[in-house]
């Protein structure tokens, strides 16, 4: 019996006792938001003329390479249904009204900037992080190019830089927030739109503002702001004049999915008492089984 | 308390038939690895903004890590239940994982987009508590750093007092022996604070690489999404441990020609069905409980491979191994472990790759050759390296019943450290 027990429990208090500082530290990290007052858009797809002038102001903006604004007016992309990429952070993609087929509306896709991000509870080293006044930011210097976000994100939003092969960054939109946020300006999307289908405020107006947007034009709209709601509420919200089914917007269920792993991770971390717990048992019932079979080699 | 005392570097040639087509495999893994990081992922691979895992996620890490568990199982067993019989297949299960864990690490960096920044969980400000995969990264890089310190015994006890590098490098003889000595001395005497560390640190991991995909309950289909998805990975890692120390056994054994350790094998392949029973019933359960069970009989290419997995990697090596004569032959024990290996593994890929249904539905991911190079080269590169560790490392015991048929080193050391003495 070499290892005198005392060193082992000193050495596990030692160690326990550092790895709990640690978590304290953690745990202590995450500021709670108040998702009324955070920046928001609302997307109104009812108005929405599909001129598709938002996908060549986000490409400037952001400086994506990109066309004139004329080619901008070529209608055909909307034959295929298309899906935000590094090279386009944002895009409109016509659907149908069910009704009345001749009828088409237009929905434009980014990123949500969900009040409760999966890609934020995904991301292992914070490099996707939910700022307290909306956007939902990605920093390309802690990135280590996982790609969980994108396992992780309810809209399939953000798109990899597959063809860079040096510093591959994930894309998607910022939500302007320089501009927003530096400037009190607004989205480069939402100063273009001519029609103002896009609006941009605070989380609680837009809801009063496309409830009364609802009750004004019976049956123009469906009951419904997509977003309000879905996967925990999301700083971009729509309304639409056919059943969500048809826009091309999944079907989600109110819960954040950070919620289906957050209370597991924490569970089994619980101030690291579980794992040390085991870690406790295992040295116990090592050196008791190790002191019988001593015994018994001394019995011989 | 230990047993190696029989463990000594195998006396065989390295290069065979075999490992000829091993070697060839590994270059052409080494060469397509290149080319990944030469012309980056997207030229690489079939990876794309629906799909972005792939098989280097689904097998080189996830069914890597699985498939490693026979390390902290066989500690487990025999170091911290004290069943001290087993000992013998300690270090070949501890070289297993070391190695099955470097080349996860290994494979992980082609994965990576920003490969250069895998330390970045270290940095307590990038630290971010919420994230599944944050616990993975840092588990699995404390668990192989417990690793090489649980093997460094044994290197120890290859060299030391033989230390003589050749010319100028002379000057670090005495250093490195006063290391050697140094690891000897006191590491055997910690050494058990280490092994738990494994297995506790094993448990978490394994369990939470089951909680990974759950953040995405819209995207993954319902026969493989449930909440105790970490339980099943953690049961499922701890079934296959055996079965993996039995496969390679009994290849290194073919291999090398030596005889099998029979007695062993079928002593601890009697725990396979016991804890593959009890995964099977946690999983009828929670099926039962989730009202799954329609998904199971849908016809589709998704619950067609779930019966695959479940009728395949666990009925039939459960059947199998409860079978007495089953266990006590080769051939039988060979291919009861194969099929538990081929479940988790197939499981592993459910889980990540087939489960998984992005939103926008475009052409389905099938690995480019590129990816199964690196994949393929990945697992010959493991094999050779194990194969040239166990000649050069006292590893592999040959139990004193046994007619050698081959001739053991002079070198190995007769004495193991003093661990536990």
């Amino acid at each position: 019996m070499s290892m005198k027990r005392r060193d082992f429990f000193k050495l596990t208090a030692l160690a326990s006792t550092s790895l709990v500082a640690g978590a304290v530290r953690a745990e202590s990290e995450t500021e709670p938001i108040d998702c009324d007052k955070v920046l928001a858009v609302l997307v109104d797809t009812v108005i929405c003329i599909g001129c598709r002038k938002c996908e060549w102001a986000c490409n400037n903006a952001n400086s994506l390479a990109t066309e004139d604004l004329k080619a901008f007016e070529d209608k055909s992309v909307f034959a295929k249904r298309r899906r935000p990429t590094d090279k386009a952070l944002t895009v409109v993609n016509a659907f149908a009204d069910g009704a009345d087929p001749e009828k088409k509306y237009t929905v434009k896709i980014q990123c949500m900037h969900c009040n409760d991000p999966a890609c934020a509870s995904a991301c292992l080293v914070g490099a996707m992080k939910k700022n307290s006044r909306g956007p939902v930011a990605y920093d390309a210097w802690k990135c280590i190019g996982c790609r969980y976000c994108m396992i992780a994100c309810p809209f399939q939003v953000p798109a990899y830089e597959y063809q860079n092969a040096v510093d591959p960054q994930v894309r998607k939109c910022t939500f302007c927030a320089t501009r927003v946020l530096e400037q009190s300006g607004r989205p480069a999307c939402v100063e273009i739109c001519p029609c103002e289908a896009l609006v941009f405020g605070s989380r609680a107006d837009l809801i009063d503002l496309a409830q009364s947007r609802i009750k004004a034009h019976n049956g123009r709209y469906v009951d419904h702001i997509y977003g309000e709601k879905e996967v925990g509420g999301t700083s971009w919200m729509y309304l639409a004049g056919v059943d969500f089914a048809a826009t091309g917007l999944p079907k989600l269920s109110e819960e954040p999915p950070s919620h289906q792993t957050e209370p597991i991770q924490h569970g089994i971390f619980k101030s690291f008492v579980p794992p040390l717990a085991l870690y406790g048992l295992l040295g116990l019932v090592m050196s008791s089984l190790r002191q019988r079979n001593d015994r018994e080699a001394k019995d011989e | 308390m230990s047993n190696h005392a029989g463990a000594a570097p195998v006396r065989v040639r390295f290069f065979t038939t075999g490992t000829k087509v091993l070697f060839c495999l590994a270059m052409a893994g080494l060469a397509a690895y290149a080319y990944r990081l030469i012309a980056g992922i997207g030229a690489a691979t079939n990876l794309d903004n629906q799909y972005p895992w792939g098989i280097w996620i689904a097998v080189d890490v996830a069914s890597g890590v699985a498939l490693a568990a026979g390390g902290f199982t066989t500690a487990a067993l025999a170091d911290v239940f004290h069943k001290e019989k087993y000992h013998v297949i300690v270090r070949p299960a501890l070289l297993t994982a070391m190695l099955g864990y470097t080349f996860v690490v290994i494979g992980l960096l082609a994965d990576l987009g920003r490969y250069y920044n895998v330390w970045h969980p270290i940095l307590p400000s990038m630290w971010q508590g919420n994230s599944v995969l944050f616990e993975v990264g840092l588990c699995v890089m404390i668990y192989l750093t417990v690793l090489y310190i649980e093997f460094l015994p044994i290197v120890a006890e290859r060299f030391k007092g033989r230390v003589r590098l050749p010319g100028p490098l002379s000057m670090f003889n005495r250093l490195i022996e006063s290391w050697l000595d140094v690891c000897e001395r006191y590491l055997g005497r910690f050494i058990s604070l280490f092994i738990i560390a494994g297995v506790v640190l094993s448990c978490l991991h394994q369990s939470s690489l089951g909680t990974l995909m759950l953040i995405a309950p819209s995207k993954m289909h319902p026969l493989w999404y449930t909440p105790i998805s970490p339980l099943l990975f953690l049961m499922s890692a701890i079934a296959v441990g055996f079965p993996m120390v039995i496969f390679e056994s009994i290849l290194a054994s073919r291999s090398f020609r030596l005889k099998p350790e029979l007695p062993i094998l079928s002593a601890i392949a009697r725990y396979t069905p016991v804890l593959l029973a009890a995964y099977l019933a946690v999983k009828i359960a929670d099926l039962t409980l989730r009202d799954a069970w329609p998904y199971v009989f849908e016809g589709s290419y998704r619950s067609f491979m779930f019966i695959v997995e479940m009728i395949l990697g666990v009925v039939l090596p459960l059947v199998l191994l409860s079978v007495t004569r089953v266990r006590q032959s080769v051939n039988g024990l060979f291919l009861s472990a194969c099929l538990v290996i081929f479940g988790v593994a197939l499981n592993r890929i459910n889980v990540f790759l087939v489960a998984y249904e992005p939103l926008y539905p475009g052409k389905p991911y099938f690995p480019s050759v590129f990816e199964i190079l690196v994949t393929a080269g990945l697992i010959s590169a493991l094999v050779l390296v194990y194969r040239w560790i166990v000649m050069n490392f006292p590893v592999i015991t040959m139990l004193n019943h046994q007619e050698p048929r081959v001739t053991m080193t002079a070198i190995s050391s007769p004495n193991s450290f003093p661990r536990s003495k």
